[in-house]
């Protein structure tokens, strides 16, 4: 009776990966479908605006998937989250700024308009090399990454945790929107990125390209999805949450507490980076609001919501949270705020274990030593 | 002197906090596959003297040296005097140091990691790879797991392995807690109070784990419950204001007239 009680963990772990695995080649199939071949007369017919949601649900579901990875399994609690995402969306937009080259407004060969406009004379250093994909390619990830070591190196080392950690995390991330917002930090001050023109020479303005980035960004995060559930069930993964339940203990056997956190961390920053750069060519702007902490915390009830510490919770979470988000704020824009904080109240109160702790815990024993 | 075929040797330990003597020239030794018990009244200075084997409490003076069986370990605080091996001093070495060189701890309460199971616990505590990277591919290897299967035979939890440290009953963790000091391999086991708040038939369960592992391992024992001590240690030291009142049998220590004014007539 007790054994059948981890037995139905695991199983009904394998049943939400099956699950989510088969809902993601499902949208990765249907999308294409359902705006290339679907004709736009038809009811089924997928729009520009659709194709662009499920673009955007499935970056939102990676950066869930990032925080539960730390939060769900480790138990760091990251209020900084959209910082990573956005730094990664930075460096994609860094790039497709360097793409339009002289179609801009003022017909600069090298220099973005906003440079134009606040009179720069050249191109500051860290512009060099954007205009190359796979420089911007390797900042999306090493960015991202450097930051989290940094930070986390430094937080970790000094043991700073818990809910130390997270207001320093939303302070990272407000620091950052803080120095974004500036004209002469050189990314375009309050007005960010916008008006992309092409992708690796693959039109923004057409739907095709469209249909492509959503396939690429369902890839990403299936892959993302299974690189997690690779890590967490590994002998590092029960470290993981060794630490996350007992952080002392752990130190107790010998292991460094402070870099297992320091890997996951990065890893997390990676793939929140990476949401971020998918997320920027679809919805086709980046600027500093996206490194608000609002942001950072949403992600976190997103989680809260689908169940922590399951990685198919954090992306159903996303994606259903989202999915009311957008819904609410077109039919009931002022009762948006208040249904997020009775969602999480909820959610804490009656549902601790999320939407994951929901699905059916019986199943035969799959569970094999 | 020399501590050759001691497994412990601590001489004239004193511990001071405050003016107040926890340890005041403590001298002990323990030998090698024993099993000791330590008793004494509250104050009396068991839990100190533990700390200060273990590295977490330095003394004011005196010396705590740990010998092994097997050839001298390069380990900060080894003197190797050839035939008068000495042992490694433990005063010059750090908790983790200590750990690492061959003395486990198990504390009063049990701090098993409630969401792992029976097994992931031991696998945790397994003596070996301890770096993230290496461990994120790291298969057991057979001979680790046959090693954590004979582990989970002597604290007698191999039908729970499966199960989640939480849902374990207060006895069942205080054996994974020792199965998980085993799986570290240990040469002296430290045993805080194990059978605290314990069933009668966990009590006889334990003296019989703890007793199967005299010999192999070296374990000392501190304890209140005197059936238990009874039970399990052929030699007890009964500790008094941080010093030894008295040593021997049990039987003997039990009719000394010094320990029944102190601990046992109280």
């Amino acid at each position: 009776m007790l054994l059948l009680e981890r037995k139905s963990v695991t199983v009904r772990d394998d049943r939400g990966s099956a699950f989510f695995l088969g809902a993601i080649a499902l949208t990765a199939i249907a999308v294409p479908v359902l705006n290339r071949v679907v004709p736009p007369q038809s009811a089924f017919h997928l729009s520009a605006y659709g194709l662009t949601l499920i673009g955007k649900y499935l970056c939102y579901a990676m950066l869930a998937l990032a925080v539960d990875l730390i939060w769900g399994y480790c138990g760091i609690l990251s209020l900084g989250h959209a910082a990573f995402f956005s730094l990664g969306g930075y460096a994609m937009g860094m790039y497709l700024m360097r793409q339009i080259g002289p179609r801009g407004v003022y017909g600069d060969p090298v220099l973005p308009d906003f440079m134009v406009f606040l009179n720069y004379k050249k191109l500051p250093w860290f512009w060099y090399g954007f205009n190359h994909f796979w420089f911007a390619l390797a900042m999306m990830l090493l960015v991202p990454a450097a930051l989290g070591s940094v930070f986390g190196w430094f937080a970790f080392r000094s043991r700073v945790t818990g809910v130390y950690f997270s207001i320093i995390t939303q302070a990272l991330s407000y620091a950052l929107m803080l120095a974004f917002f500036r004209n002469d930090m050189g990314f375009g001050g309050n007005n960010g990125f916008t008006d992309f023109k092409d992708i690796l020479g693959f039109d923004l303005h057409s739907e095709a390209t469209h249909v492509v980035l959503v396939v690429i960004t369902a890839a990403a995060l299936a892959a993302s999805y299974l690189a997690c559930r690779a890590i967490v069930g590994s002998r590092a993964g029960r470290v993981m949450r060794a630490i996350r339940d007992a952080e002392s203990r752990t130190r107790f056997l010998g292991y460094s507490v402070e870099s297992f956190k320091l890997w996951a961390f990065v890893f997390s920053a990676v793939v929140a980076g990476i949401a971020g750069a998918l997320y920027v060519p679809q919805i086709g702007i980046i600027n500093p609001s996206e490194f608000a902490p609002i942001n950072s915390i949403e992600v976190v009830i997103w989680v809260a919501v689908g169940g922590r510490g399951t990685l198919y919770g954090a992306i159903a979470g996303a994606v259903l949270v989202n999915y009311a988000k957008t819904y609410l704020t077109g039919a009931l824009p002022e009762v948006w705020l208040y249904a997020l904080g009775a969602l999480f109240v909820f959610v804490t109160v009656f549902l601790p274990r999320g939407l994951a702790g929901l699905l059916p815990a019986s199943g035969k024993d799959e569970h094999t030593r | 002197m020399s501590i050759r075929d001691k497994m412990l040797y601590l001489d004239k330990v004193t511990v001071s906090f405050d003016g107040f003597k926890a340890l005041n020239e403590l001298t002990l030794c323990i030998e090698p596959g024993e099993m000791r018990c330590i008793i004494g009244p509250n104050g009396a200075g068991k839990t100190t003297m533990m700390d200060v084997i273990t590295g977490k409490t330095r003394p004011d003076s005196g010396t705590a040296r740990f010998g092994r069986r097997i050839e001298q370990l390069e380990l900060p605080g080894s003197d190797n005097g050839g035939d008068y091996w000495q042992g490694i001093d433990l005063l010059k070495m750090s908790e983790p140091e200590i750990a690492k060189a061959g003395i486990g701890r198990k504390f009063q309460k049990p701090t098993v990691f409630e969401q792992l199971t029976v097994f992931e616990n031991l696998e945790l505590a397994l003596a070996g790879e301890r770096s993230f990277l290496k461990m994120l591919f790291a298969r057991l290897t057979a001979e680790e797991r046959k090693r954590i299967d004979e582990i989970l035979d002597i604290i007698g939890l191999a039908e729970l392995r499966g199960a989640q440290g939480r849902i374990l009953s207060h006895g069942q963790k205080q054996w994974l807690e020792i199965g998980m000091l085993l799986m570290q391999e240990p040469e002296l086991l430290l045993v805080d109070e194990p059978v605290a708040g314990m069933t009668p038939h966990e009590i006889e369960r334990t003296a019989h784990l703890l007793r199967s592992l005299a010999g192999e391992h070296t374990v000392v024992v501190v304890e209140h419950d005197m059936d238990f001590v009874r039970s399990i240690a052929r030699r007890v030291t009964v500790l008094h204001e941080g010093s030894v009142l008295a040593d021997g049998e049990m039987n003997q220590v039990q009719n000394d007239p010094r320990v029944i004014e102190v601990y046992l007539g109280a």
